[in-house]
Protein backbone atom coordinates (compact mmCIF):
# COMPACT_ATOMS: atom_id res chain seq x y z
CA UNK A 1 0.00 0.00 0.00
CA UNK A 2 1.44 3.37 -1.00
CA UNK A 3 1.81 6.51 1.05
CA UNK A 4 0.39 10.02 0.69
CA UNK A 5 2.65 13.12 0.51
CA UNK A 6 2.14 13.74 4.21
CA UNK A 7 2.82 10.14 5.20
CA UNK A 8 6.07 10.14 3.19
CA UNK A 9 7.35 13.30 4.86
CA UNK A 10 6.46 11.97 8.30
CA UNK A 11 8.08 8.58 7.62
CA UNK A 12 11.29 10.27 6.50
CA UNK A 13 11.43 12.46 9.61
CA UNK A 14 10.73 9.51 11.88
CA UNK A 15 13.52 7.49 10.29
CA UNK A 16 11.07 4.90 9.04
CA UNK A 17 10.68 3.25 5.70
CA UNK A 18 6.91 3.20 5.94
CA UNK A 19 4.21 4.50 8.22
CA UNK A 20 0.58 3.52 8.57
CA UNK A 21 -2.55 5.45 9.37
CA UNK A 22 -3.03 5.65 13.13
CA UNK A 23 0.57 4.78 13.97
CA UNK A 24 2.11 6.92 16.72
CA UNK A 25 5.52 8.22 15.67
CA UNK A 26 8.21 10.63 16.87
CA UNK A 27 9.35 12.96 14.12
CA UNK A 28 12.36 15.29 13.90
CA UNK A 29 11.40 18.93 13.56
CA UNK A 30 12.79 21.44 11.07
CA UNK A 31 11.13 24.41 12.74
CA UNK A 32 9.27 25.16 15.99
CA UNK A 33 7.20 28.34 15.99
CA UNK A 34 5.37 30.42 18.58
CA UNK A 35 3.64 33.78 18.96
CA UNK A 36 2.97 36.28 21.76
CA UNK A 37 -0.11 34.42 23.08
CA UNK A 38 1.24 30.89 23.07
CA UNK A 39 4.97 31.42 23.74
CA UNK A 40 4.64 32.85 27.29
CA UNK A 41 2.90 29.62 28.32
CA UNK A 42 5.55 27.58 26.46
CA UNK A 43 8.37 29.49 28.19
CA UNK A 44 6.86 28.64 31.58
CA UNK A 45 6.68 24.96 30.61
CA UNK A 46 10.15 25.00 29.03
CA UNK A 47 11.65 26.33 32.24
CA UNK A 48 10.00 23.54 34.21
CA UNK A 49 11.78 20.87 32.15
CA UNK A 50 15.04 22.15 33.56
CA UNK A 51 17.25 22.23 30.47
CA UNK A 52 19.20 25.32 29.52
CA UNK A 53 19.31 25.45 25.73
CA UNK A 54 16.83 25.05 22.92
CA UNK A 55 17.61 22.09 20.66
CA UNK A 56 18.72 24.33 17.78
CA UNK A 57 18.88 28.14 17.80
CA UNK A 58 18.25 28.28 14.07
CA UNK A 59 15.18 26.07 14.20
CA UNK A 60 13.06 28.03 16.64
CA UNK A 61 11.08 31.05 15.46
CA UNK A 62 9.16 33.45 17.67
CA UNK A 63 6.96 36.21 16.29
CA UNK A 64 4.97 38.49 18.59
CA UNK A 65 2.12 39.51 16.28
CA UNK A 66 -1.26 39.08 17.98
CA UNK A 67 -1.27 42.00 20.40
CA UNK A 68 1.59 44.02 18.93
CA UNK A 69 2.38 46.89 18.94
CA UNK A 70 1.32 46.08 22.49
CA UNK A 71 -2.27 47.01 23.16
CA UNK A 72 -2.06 47.24 26.97
CA UNK A 73 0.20 46.70 29.95
CA UNK A 74 -0.56 42.99 30.32
CA UNK A 75 0.32 42.19 26.70
CA UNK A 76 3.46 44.32 26.98
CA UNK A 77 4.49 42.14 29.93
CA UNK A 78 3.80 38.98 27.95
CA UNK A 79 5.94 40.20 25.07
CA UNK A 80 8.70 41.11 27.49
CA UNK A 81 8.79 37.53 28.73
CA UNK A 82 9.35 36.16 25.25
CA UNK A 83 11.76 38.91 24.19
CA UNK A 84 13.96 38.06 27.16
CA UNK A 85 13.64 34.35 26.50
CA UNK A 86 14.64 34.84 22.84
CA UNK A 87 17.63 36.90 23.89
CA UNK A 88 18.79 34.54 26.61
CA UNK A 89 18.44 31.46 24.41
CA UNK A 90 19.99 33.31 21.44
CA UNK A 91 17.10 32.44 19.19
CA UNK A 92 18.04 33.58 15.70
CA UNK A 93 14.59 33.91 14.26
CA UNK A 94 12.94 36.30 16.64
CA UNK A 95 11.11 39.08 14.80
CA UNK A 96 9.34 41.99 16.37
CA UNK A 97 8.25 45.54 15.64
CA UNK A 98 10.18 46.97 12.74
CA UNK A 99 11.02 43.70 11.10
CA UNK A 100 7.97 41.68 11.97
CA UNK A 101 4.84 40.55 10.29
CA UNK A 102 1.98 38.16 10.85
CA UNK A 103 3.83 34.92 11.54
CA UNK A 104 2.35 32.84 8.71
CA UNK A 105 3.09 35.49 6.12
CA UNK A 106 6.54 36.22 7.52
CA UNK A 107 7.92 32.68 7.96
CA UNK A 108 7.68 31.70 4.25
CA UNK A 109 8.88 35.16 3.20
CA UNK A 110 11.99 34.69 5.36
CA UNK A 111 12.60 31.34 3.69
CA UNK A 112 12.37 29.45 6.97
CA UNK A 113 10.24 26.67 5.53
CA UNK A 114 10.86 24.72 2.33
CA UNK A 115 9.31 21.69 0.65
CA UNK A 116 9.70 18.46 2.61
CA UNK A 117 10.08 20.11 6.05
CA UNK A 118 8.25 19.13 9.21
CA UNK A 119 7.09 22.19 11.13
CA UNK A 120 5.08 22.60 14.31
CA UNK A 121 3.75 25.94 15.46
CA UNK A 122 1.86 26.99 18.54
CA UNK A 123 -0.72 28.61 16.34
CA UNK A 124 -3.45 26.74 14.53
CA UNK A 125 -2.75 28.39 11.17
CA UNK A 126 0.75 26.92 11.00
CA UNK A 127 -0.82 24.67 8.35
CA UNK A 128 -0.27 27.61 5.93
CA UNK A 129 3.20 26.28 4.99
CA UNK A 130 1.65 23.25 3.36
CA UNK A 131 1.47 25.52 0.31
CA UNK A 132 5.23 24.92 0.00
CA UNK A 133 4.91 21.15 0.04
CA UNK A 134 5.92 20.92 3.71
CA UNK A 135 4.15 19.12 6.56
CA UNK A 136 3.13 21.90 8.94
CA UNK A 137 0.62 21.69 11.74
CA UNK A 138 -0.65 23.62 14.73
CA UNK A 139 0.04 22.40 18.25
CA UNK A 140 -0.23 23.94 21.72
CA UNK A 141 2.20 25.62 24.06
CA UNK A 142 3.23 22.45 25.87
CA UNK A 143 4.07 20.78 22.56
CA UNK A 144 6.04 23.89 21.65
CA UNK A 145 8.01 23.66 24.90
CA UNK A 146 8.70 19.96 24.39
CA UNK A 147 9.60 20.64 20.72
CA UNK A 148 12.02 23.45 21.63
CA UNK A 149 13.77 21.21 24.10
CA UNK A 150 13.91 17.91 22.21
CA UNK A 151 13.54 18.87 18.54
CA UNK A 152 10.91 16.17 18.27
CA UNK A 153 7.15 15.84 18.43
CA UNK A 154 4.76 12.89 18.59
CA UNK A 155 2.20 12.50 15.83
CA UNK A 156 -0.53 10.09 14.95
CA UNK A 157 -0.11 9.35 11.24
CA UNK A 158 -3.17 10.85 9.50
CA UNK A 159 -5.27 9.49 6.67
CA UNK A 160 -6.01 11.92 3.87
CA UNK A 161 -8.52 13.53 1.58
CA UNK A 162 -7.41 14.24 -1.96
CA UNK A 163 -8.59 17.29 -3.86
CA UNK A 164 -7.94 17.09 -7.59
CA UNK A 165 -8.22 20.61 -8.96
CA UNK A 166 -8.99 21.13 -12.64
CA UNK A 167 -9.79 24.02 -14.94
CA UNK A 168 -9.19 27.71 -14.55
CA UNK A 169 -10.97 29.97 -12.08
CA UNK A 170 -12.91 32.97 -13.46
CA UNK A 171 -11.33 36.43 -13.09
CA UNK A 172 -12.73 37.49 -9.69
CA UNK A 173 -12.37 34.06 -8.11
CA UNK A 174 -9.32 33.47 -5.90
CA UNK A 175 -7.86 30.83 -3.61
CA UNK A 176 -10.11 32.18 -0.84
CA UNK A 177 -13.24 31.35 -2.80
CA UNK A 178 -11.91 27.88 -3.61
CA UNK A 179 -11.17 27.03 0.01
CA UNK A 180 -14.44 28.51 1.29
CA UNK A 181 -16.23 26.43 -1.34
CA UNK A 182 -14.39 23.30 -0.14
CA UNK A 183 -15.09 23.97 3.56
CA UNK A 184 -18.73 24.60 2.73
CA UNK A 185 -18.80 21.27 0.95
CA UNK A 186 -17.09 19.07 3.57
CA UNK A 187 -17.93 21.00 6.78
CA UNK A 188 -15.88 22.36 9.67
CA UNK A 189 -15.06 18.83 10.79
CA UNK A 190 -14.95 17.33 7.30
CA UNK A 191 -11.20 16.79 7.47
CA UNK A 192 -10.92 16.13 11.22
CA UNK A 193 -7.55 14.46 12.04
CA UNK A 194 -6.85 14.17 8.29
CA UNK A 195 -4.50 15.68 5.72
CA UNK A 196 -5.95 17.65 2.84
CA UNK A 197 -3.82 17.07 -0.24
CA UNK A 198 -4.19 19.39 -3.22
CA UNK A 199 -3.08 18.19 -6.65
CA UNK A 200 -4.04 18.46 -10.30
CA UNK A 201 -3.77 20.53 -13.44
CA UNK A 202 -5.71 23.40 -11.96
CA UNK A 203 -2.81 24.18 -9.60
CA UNK A 204 -1.01 26.08 -12.32
CA UNK A 205 -3.77 28.69 -12.22
CA UNK A 206 -3.35 29.20 -8.48
CA UNK A 207 -0.54 31.57 -7.47
CA UNK A 208 1.59 30.89 -4.40
CA UNK A 209 -0.46 33.56 -2.61
CA UNK A 210 -3.65 31.65 -3.50
CA UNK A 211 -2.11 28.44 -2.19
CA UNK A 212 -1.03 30.01 1.10
CA UNK A 213 -4.61 31.20 1.56
CA UNK A 214 -5.99 27.74 0.91
CA UNK A 215 -3.51 25.81 3.07
CA UNK A 216 -4.08 28.40 5.81
CA UNK A 217 -7.73 27.39 6.09
CA UNK A 218 -7.23 23.60 6.19
CA UNK A 219 -7.68 23.88 9.96
CA UNK A 220 -11.10 25.45 9.35
CA UNK A 221 -12.18 22.05 7.99
CA UNK A 222 -10.61 20.40 11.04
CA UNK A 223 -7.60 19.23 9.01
CA UNK A 224 -4.31 18.25 10.60
CA UNK A 225 -2.52 19.77 7.64
CA UNK A 226 -3.11 20.97 4.11
CA UNK A 227 -0.44 20.25 1.53
CA UNK A 228 0.08 21.16 -2.12
CA UNK A 229 1.94 19.14 -4.73
CA UNK A 230 5.22 20.88 -5.53
CA UNK A 231 5.46 22.39 -9.03
CA UNK A 232 7.57 25.00 -10.86
CA UNK A 233 5.88 27.86 -9.03
CA UNK A 234 6.71 26.34 -5.65
CA UNK A 235 10.34 25.79 -6.58
CA UNK A 236 10.67 29.30 -7.93
CA UNK A 237 9.22 30.69 -4.70
CA UNK A 238 11.58 28.61 -2.57
CA UNK A 239 14.62 29.61 -4.62
CA UNK A 240 13.69 33.28 -4.36
CA UNK A 241 13.24 33.18 -0.60
CA UNK A 242 15.48 30.52 0.86
CA UNK A 243 18.92 28.98 0.73
CA UNK A 244 17.74 25.86 2.53
CA UNK A 245 17.76 22.56 0.72
CA UNK A 246 14.33 21.28 -0.21
CA UNK A 247 12.93 17.85 -0.97
CA UNK A 248 9.96 17.15 -3.18
CA UNK A 249 7.63 14.37 -2.10
CA UNK A 250 4.99 12.99 -4.42
CA UNK A 251 2.22 10.67 -3.30
CA UNK A 252 2.57 7.05 -4.42
CA UNK A 253 0.30 6.00 -7.28
CA UNK A 254 -1.37 3.49 -4.98
CA UNK A 255 -1.65 5.81 -1.98
CA UNK A 256 -4.96 5.32 -0.19
CA UNK A 257 -7.29 8.26 0.40
CA UNK A 258 -10.45 8.32 2.53
CA UNK A 259 -12.07 10.25 -0.27
CA UNK A 260 -11.14 11.90 -3.56
CA UNK A 261 -12.86 15.10 -4.68
CA UNK A 262 -12.61 16.44 -8.21
CA UNK A 263 -13.15 20.15 -8.39
CA UNK A 264 -13.49 22.18 -11.57
CA UNK A 265 -12.17 25.61 -10.62
CA UNK A 266 -14.10 27.18 -13.51
CA UNK A 267 -17.39 26.41 -11.76
CA UNK A 268 -16.51 28.11 -8.47
CA UNK A 269 -18.29 31.38 -7.73
CA UNK A 270 -17.12 34.12 -5.36
CA UNK A 271 -18.06 32.61 -1.99
CA UNK A 272 -18.97 34.09 1.41
CA UNK A 273 -19.14 32.30 4.79
CA UNK A 274 -22.00 33.59 6.94
CA UNK A 275 -21.84 33.72 10.73
CA UNK A 276 -20.88 31.83 12.83
CA UNK A 277 -18.94 29.04 11.15
CA UNK A 278 -16.63 28.95 8.11
CA UNK A 279 -18.71 26.15 6.55
CA UNK A 280 -21.86 28.28 6.48
CA UNK A 281 -21.13 29.31 2.91
CA UNK A 282 -23.19 30.82 0.11
CA UNK A 283 -22.19 31.86 -3.36
CA UNK A 284 -22.21 35.58 -4.00
CA UNK A 285 -25.38 35.08 -6.05
CA UNK A 286 -27.24 33.83 -2.97
CA UNK A 287 -26.02 36.42 -0.49
CA UNK A 288 -28.92 38.89 -0.61
CA UNK A 289 -28.85 42.28 1.07
CA UNK A 290 -26.24 42.27 3.85
CA UNK A 291 -25.23 45.73 5.07
CA UNK A 292 -21.84 46.01 6.75
CA UNK A 293 -20.32 48.45 9.26
CA UNK A 294 -16.72 47.40 8.78
CA UNK A 295 -14.53 45.87 6.10
CA UNK A 296 -11.27 44.18 7.04
CA UNK A 297 -8.70 43.24 4.39
CA UNK A 298 -5.57 41.45 5.54
CA UNK A 299 -4.51 38.69 8.01
CA UNK A 300 -2.45 35.53 7.54
CA UNK A 301 -5.14 34.37 5.13
CA UNK A 302 -5.25 37.36 2.78
CA UNK A 303 -2.61 39.93 3.69
CA UNK A 304 -0.23 39.24 0.80
CA UNK A 305 0.63 41.28 -2.30
CA UNK A 306 -1.90 39.58 -4.58
CA UNK A 307 -4.61 40.38 -2.04
CA UNK A 308 -3.68 44.03 -1.71
CA UNK A 309 -3.36 44.40 -5.48
CA UNK A 310 -6.85 43.12 -6.16
CA UNK A 311 -8.31 45.34 -3.42
CA UNK A 312 -6.47 48.39 -4.82
CA UNK A 313 -7.66 47.63 -8.32
CA UNK A 314 -11.25 47.85 -7.11
CA UNK A 315 -10.75 50.89 -4.86
CA UNK A 316 -8.64 52.96 -7.28
CA UNK A 317 -10.00 56.49 -7.76
CA UNK A 318 -13.10 55.66 -5.74
CA UNK A 319 -14.35 56.41 -2.23
CA UNK A 320 -15.55 53.88 0.31
CA UNK A 321 -19.24 54.15 1.21
CA UNK A 322 -20.10 56.70 3.87
CA UNK A 323 -20.34 55.18 7.32
CA UNK A 324 -18.27 52.08 6.49
CA UNK A 325 -14.95 51.67 8.31
CA UNK A 326 -12.41 50.00 6.07
CA UNK A 327 -9.15 48.65 7.49
CA UNK A 328 -6.31 47.16 5.44
CA UNK A 329 -3.55 45.37 7.30
CA UNK A 330 -0.63 44.09 5.21
CA UNK A 331 1.03 40.85 6.29
CA UNK A 332 4.60 42.01 6.74
CA UNK A 333 6.87 45.05 6.63
CA UNK A 334 8.18 43.87 3.28
CA UNK A 335 4.67 43.74 1.84
CA UNK A 336 3.95 47.14 3.37
CA UNK A 337 6.98 48.58 1.59
CA UNK A 338 6.17 46.90 -1.68
CA UNK A 339 2.58 48.16 -1.50
CA UNK A 340 3.97 51.61 -0.87
CA UNK A 341 6.28 51.45 -3.88
CA UNK A 342 3.49 50.20 -6.13
CA UNK A 343 1.26 53.07 -5.03
CA UNK A 344 -1.32 50.80 -3.42
CA UNK A 345 -1.18 52.54 -0.06
CA UNK A 346 -1.93 55.84 -1.73
CA UNK A 347 -4.94 54.34 -3.47
CA UNK A 348 -6.20 53.03 -0.11
CA UNK A 349 -5.74 56.25 1.80
CA UNK A 350 -7.32 58.33 -0.95
CA UNK A 351 -10.29 55.97 -0.96
CA UNK A 352 -10.79 56.58 2.75
CA UNK A 353 -9.24 53.35 4.01
CA UNK A 354 -7.15 53.02 7.18
CA UNK A 355 -3.86 51.20 6.60
CA UNK A 356 -2.49 49.44 9.67
CA UNK A 357 0.96 48.23 10.54
CA UNK A 358 1.25 44.43 10.18
CA UNK A 359 -0.51 42.84 13.19
CA UNK A 360 -3.12 40.19 13.91
CA UNK A 361 -5.13 42.94 15.63
CA UNK A 362 -8.68 42.91 14.32
CA UNK A 363 -8.61 39.30 13.07
CA UNK A 364 -8.98 37.83 16.55
CA UNK A 365 -10.78 40.75 18.15
CA UNK A 366 -7.51 41.80 19.75
CA UNK A 367 -7.25 45.49 18.93
CA UNK A 368 -7.38 47.93 15.97
CA UNK A 369 -10.93 47.34 14.85
CA UNK A 370 -13.16 45.67 17.45
CA UNK A 371 -16.88 45.34 16.70
CA UNK A 372 -19.66 46.56 19.01
CA UNK A 373 -22.88 44.63 19.71
CA UNK A 374 -25.03 44.33 16.62
CA UNK A 375 -22.26 45.37 14.22
CA UNK A 376 -21.31 43.46 11.14
CA UNK A 377 -18.04 43.05 9.28
CA UNK A 378 -17.02 41.46 6.04
CA UNK A 379 -13.46 40.23 6.48
CA UNK A 380 -10.82 38.40 4.49
CA UNK A 381 -9.77 36.55 7.66
CA UNK A 382 -10.40 32.88 8.39
CA UNK A 383 -12.79 32.64 11.35
CA UNK A 384 -16.27 33.97 11.98
CA UNK A 385 -16.99 32.33 15.33
CA UNK A 386 -19.21 34.02 17.92
CA UNK A 387 -17.34 37.03 19.31
CA UNK A 388 -14.31 36.51 17.07
CA UNK A 389 -13.92 40.20 16.21
CA UNK A 390 -15.41 41.70 19.32
CA UNK A 391 -18.82 41.65 21.00
CA UNK A 392 -20.51 38.22 21.13
CA UNK A 393 -23.49 39.80 19.34
CA UNK A 394 -21.42 41.08 16.42
CA UNK A 395 -21.17 39.23 13.12
CA UNK A 396 -18.32 38.36 10.76
CA UNK A 397 -18.74 37.35 7.11
CA UNK A 398 -15.69 35.75 5.49
CA UNK A 399 -14.86 36.59 1.89
CA UNK A 400 -12.09 37.22 -0.63
CA UNK A 401 -10.25 40.55 -0.92
CA UNK A 402 -12.20 41.26 -4.13
CA UNK A 403 -15.58 40.80 -2.44
CA UNK A 404 -14.42 42.76 0.62
CA UNK A 405 -13.16 45.69 -1.48
CA UNK A 406 -16.33 45.74 -3.59
CA UNK A 407 -18.36 45.75 -0.37
CA UNK A 408 -16.32 48.69 0.92
CA UNK A 409 -17.60 50.78 -1.97
CA UNK A 410 -21.27 49.96 -1.50
CA UNK A 411 -21.62 49.33 2.24
CA UNK A 412 -23.15 45.90 1.66
CA UNK A 413 -21.75 42.56 0.58
CA UNK A 414 -21.16 43.02 -3.13
CA UNK A 415 -20.18 40.92 -6.11
CA UNK A 416 -16.98 42.36 -7.63
CA UNK A 417 -18.15 41.21 -11.06
CA UNK A 418 -20.92 43.80 -10.92
CA UNK A 419 -18.49 46.68 -10.53
CA UNK A 420 -16.30 45.79 -13.46
CA UNK B 1 -8.33 7.11 38.04
CA UNK B 2 -11.91 8.26 38.41
CA UNK B 3 -14.01 11.38 38.07
CA UNK B 4 -17.43 12.30 39.35
CA UNK B 5 -19.66 15.32 38.84
CA UNK B 6 -22.61 17.09 37.34
CA UNK B 7 -23.02 17.64 33.59
CA UNK B 8 -22.95 20.90 31.63
CA UNK B 9 -24.14 20.10 28.12
CA UNK B 10 -23.39 21.88 24.82
CA UNK B 11 -23.86 21.28 21.09
CA UNK B 12 -21.44 20.82 18.17
CA UNK B 13 -18.42 22.94 17.20
CA UNK B 14 -17.85 24.60 20.57
CA UNK B 15 -14.84 26.66 19.49
CA UNK B 16 -11.86 27.98 21.41
CA UNK B 17 -13.09 31.57 20.97
CA UNK B 18 -16.14 30.84 23.09
CA UNK B 19 -14.26 28.61 25.53
CA UNK B 20 -11.95 31.55 26.25
CA UNK B 21 -12.41 34.73 24.17
CA UNK B 22 -9.27 36.49 22.88
CA UNK B 23 -10.12 39.58 24.91
CA UNK B 24 -9.01 37.64 28.00
CA UNK B 25 -5.81 36.26 26.49
CA UNK B 26 -3.67 39.02 27.91
CA UNK B 27 -2.92 36.65 30.76
CA UNK B 28 -1.84 33.03 30.95
CA UNK B 29 -2.89 32.57 34.59
CA UNK B 30 -5.27 29.57 34.63
CA UNK B 31 -7.27 30.86 37.62
CA UNK B 32 -7.83 34.19 35.93
CA UNK B 33 -8.82 32.46 32.67
CA UNK B 34 -11.27 30.18 34.51
CA UNK B 35 -13.35 33.21 35.50
CA UNK B 36 -14.31 33.79 31.86
CA UNK B 37 -14.54 30.18 30.71
CA UNK B 38 -17.45 29.56 28.27
CA UNK B 39 -18.63 33.14 28.80
CA UNK B 40 -19.82 33.72 25.24
CA UNK B 41 -22.11 30.67 25.11
CA UNK B 42 -22.97 30.20 28.77
CA UNK B 43 -22.69 33.27 30.99
CA UNK B 44 -23.45 31.28 34.15
CA UNK B 45 -20.91 28.51 33.64
CA UNK B 46 -18.03 30.07 35.57
CA UNK B 47 -20.17 30.80 38.63
CA UNK B 48 -22.17 27.57 38.63
CA UNK B 49 -19.44 25.02 37.93
CA UNK B 50 -18.23 22.97 40.90
CA UNK B 51 -15.07 20.98 41.30
CA UNK B 52 -15.41 17.63 39.53
CA UNK B 53 -18.16 18.69 37.12
CA UNK B 54 -18.17 17.35 33.58
CA UNK B 55 -18.67 19.00 30.19
CA UNK B 56 -20.54 16.95 27.59
CA UNK B 57 -20.69 18.21 24.00
CA UNK B 58 -21.39 16.97 20.51
CA UNK B 59 -19.01 17.01 17.51
CA UNK B 60 -15.69 18.83 17.01
CA UNK B 61 -15.30 20.22 20.54
CA UNK B 62 -12.50 22.79 20.82
CA UNK B 63 -12.21 23.67 17.14
CA UNK B 64 -10.35 26.81 16.13
CA UNK B 65 -7.28 28.25 17.72
CA UNK B 66 -4.32 26.39 19.21
CA UNK B 67 -4.59 28.38 22.44
CA UNK B 68 -3.78 26.04 25.30
CA UNK B 69 -5.59 28.61 27.41
CA UNK B 70 -8.82 26.83 26.40
CA UNK B 71 -8.20 23.48 28.15
CA UNK B 72 -6.31 25.33 30.92
CA UNK B 73 -9.39 27.49 31.62
CA UNK B 74 -11.65 24.43 31.65
CA UNK B 75 -9.31 22.53 33.96
CA UNK B 76 -8.83 25.48 36.31
CA UNK B 77 -12.61 25.94 36.46
CA UNK B 78 -12.65 22.56 38.19
CA UNK B 79 -13.91 20.38 35.33
CA UNK B 80 -12.77 16.77 35.77
CA UNK B 81 -13.46 15.51 32.25
CA UNK B 82 -14.85 16.55 28.86
CA UNK B 83 -16.90 13.98 26.96
CA UNK B 84 -17.66 14.66 23.29
CA UNK B 85 -18.66 12.85 20.12
CA UNK B 86 -15.38 14.08 18.59
CA UNK B 87 -12.68 16.60 19.49
CA UNK B 88 -10.79 19.03 17.26
CA UNK B 89 -7.26 17.67 17.06
CA UNK B 90 -5.23 20.53 18.53
CA UNK B 91 -7.59 20.69 21.51
CA UNK B 92 -7.22 16.93 21.90
CA UNK B 93 -3.41 17.19 22.05
CA UNK B 94 -3.48 20.19 24.35
CA UNK B 95 -5.91 18.58 26.77
CA UNK B 96 -3.73 15.50 27.10
CA UNK B 97 -0.56 17.56 27.34
CA UNK B 98 -1.88 19.65 30.24
CA UNK B 99 -3.57 16.69 31.93
CA UNK B 100 -7.25 17.40 31.29
CA UNK B 101 -9.02 14.06 30.79
CA UNK B 102 -11.15 13.82 27.64
CA UNK B 103 -13.27 11.01 26.25
CA UNK B 104 -14.94 10.37 22.92
CA UNK B 105 -18.25 8.55 23.31
CA UNK B 106 -21.16 9.26 20.90
CA UNK B 107 -23.59 7.08 22.85
CA UNK B 108 -22.98 8.96 26.08
CA UNK B 109 -23.42 12.30 24.34
CA UNK B 110 -26.73 11.18 22.91
CA UNK B 111 -28.17 9.94 26.21
CA UNK B 112 -26.74 12.28 28.83
CA UNK B 113 -28.79 15.37 29.70
CA UNK B 114 -27.68 18.59 31.36
CA UNK B 115 -27.59 18.22 35.13
CA UNK B 116 -27.09 14.41 35.13
CA UNK B 117 -24.51 13.11 37.58
CA UNK B 118 -21.77 10.88 36.14
CA UNK B 119 -18.99 8.65 37.37
CA UNK B 120 -16.14 7.97 34.94
CA UNK B 121 -13.41 5.35 35.11
CA UNK B 122 -10.50 6.44 32.90
CA UNK B 123 -8.84 3.04 33.14
CA UNK B 124 -11.73 1.23 31.48
CA UNK B 125 -13.43 4.15 29.70
CA UNK B 126 -16.74 3.31 31.40
CA UNK B 127 -19.14 6.19 32.02
CA UNK B 128 -21.83 5.51 34.63
CA UNK B 129 -24.85 7.85 34.62
CA UNK B 130 -26.06 7.88 38.22
CA UNK B 131 -29.15 9.96 37.44
CA UNK B 132 -30.38 7.57 34.74
CA UNK B 133 -28.66 4.43 36.01
CA UNK B 134 -27.10 3.71 32.61
CA UNK B 135 -23.55 2.81 31.61
CA UNK B 136 -21.89 3.85 28.35
CA UNK B 137 -18.60 2.49 27.11
CA UNK B 138 -16.08 5.14 26.04
CA UNK B 139 -12.57 4.39 24.78
CA UNK B 140 -10.12 3.48 27.54
CA UNK B 141 -7.13 5.82 27.61
CA UNK B 142 -3.99 4.34 26.08
CA UNK B 143 -1.46 3.74 28.83
CA UNK B 144 0.91 6.52 27.84
CA UNK B 145 -1.94 9.03 27.98
CA UNK B 146 -2.99 7.75 31.40
CA UNK B 147 0.58 8.25 32.55
CA UNK B 148 0.65 11.82 31.25
CA UNK B 149 -2.64 12.62 32.96
CA UNK B 150 -1.49 10.95 36.18
CA UNK B 151 1.68 13.09 36.09
CA UNK B 152 -0.55 16.16 35.59
CA UNK B 153 0.69 16.87 32.10
CA UNK B 154 3.40 16.14 29.55
CA UNK B 155 6.04 18.41 31.06
CA UNK B 156 5.86 16.78 34.48
CA UNK B 157 5.85 13.43 32.76
CA UNK B 158 9.02 14.35 30.80
CA UNK B 159 10.61 15.60 33.99
CA UNK B 160 9.72 12.49 35.97
CA UNK B 161 11.06 10.27 33.23
CA UNK B 162 14.18 12.28 32.40
S1 LIG C 1 -3.96 36.88 11.41
FE1 LIG C 1 -5.65 36.00 12.59
S2 LIG C 1 -5.71 33.83 12.11
FE2 LIG C 1 -3.73 34.66 11.40
S3 LIG C 1 -2.30 34.23 13.06
FE3 LIG C 1 -3.14 36.28 13.37
S4 LIG C 1 -4.94 35.99 14.71
FE4 LIG C 1 -4.38 34.01 13.88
Amino acid sequence: MGMTMTQKILAKHAGLEKVQVGELIQADLDLVLGNDITTPVAVKEFNKIGIKEVFDKKKVAIVPDHFTPNKDIKTAEMCKVIREFAKEKEIENYFEIGEMGIEHVLIPEKGLVVAGDVVIGADSHTCTYGALGAFATGIGSTDMAAGMSTGKCWFKVPSALKFVLKGKPSPWVSGKDVILHIIGMIGVDGALYKSMEFVGDGLKHLSMDDRFTMANMAIEAGGKNGIFAVDEQTIEYIKNHSTKEYTTYTADEDAVYDKVYEIDLATIRPTVAFPHLPDNTRTIDEVGDIKVDQVVIGSCTNGRMADLRVAAKILKDKKVAKGVRVIVFPGTQKIYLEAMKEGLLEIFVKAGVVVSTPTCGPCLGGHMGILAAGERAVATTNRNFVGRMGHPESEVYLASPAVAAASALTGKITNPEELA
Amino acid sequence: MKAQGKVFKYGSNVDTDVIIPARYLNTADPKELAKYCMEDIDKDFATEVNKGDIIVADKNFGCGSSREHAPLAIKAAGVSCVIATTFARIFYRNAINIGLPILECPEAVEKIKAGDVLEIDFGTGAIYNRTRQETYQGQAFPEFMQNIIAADGLINYLKNNA
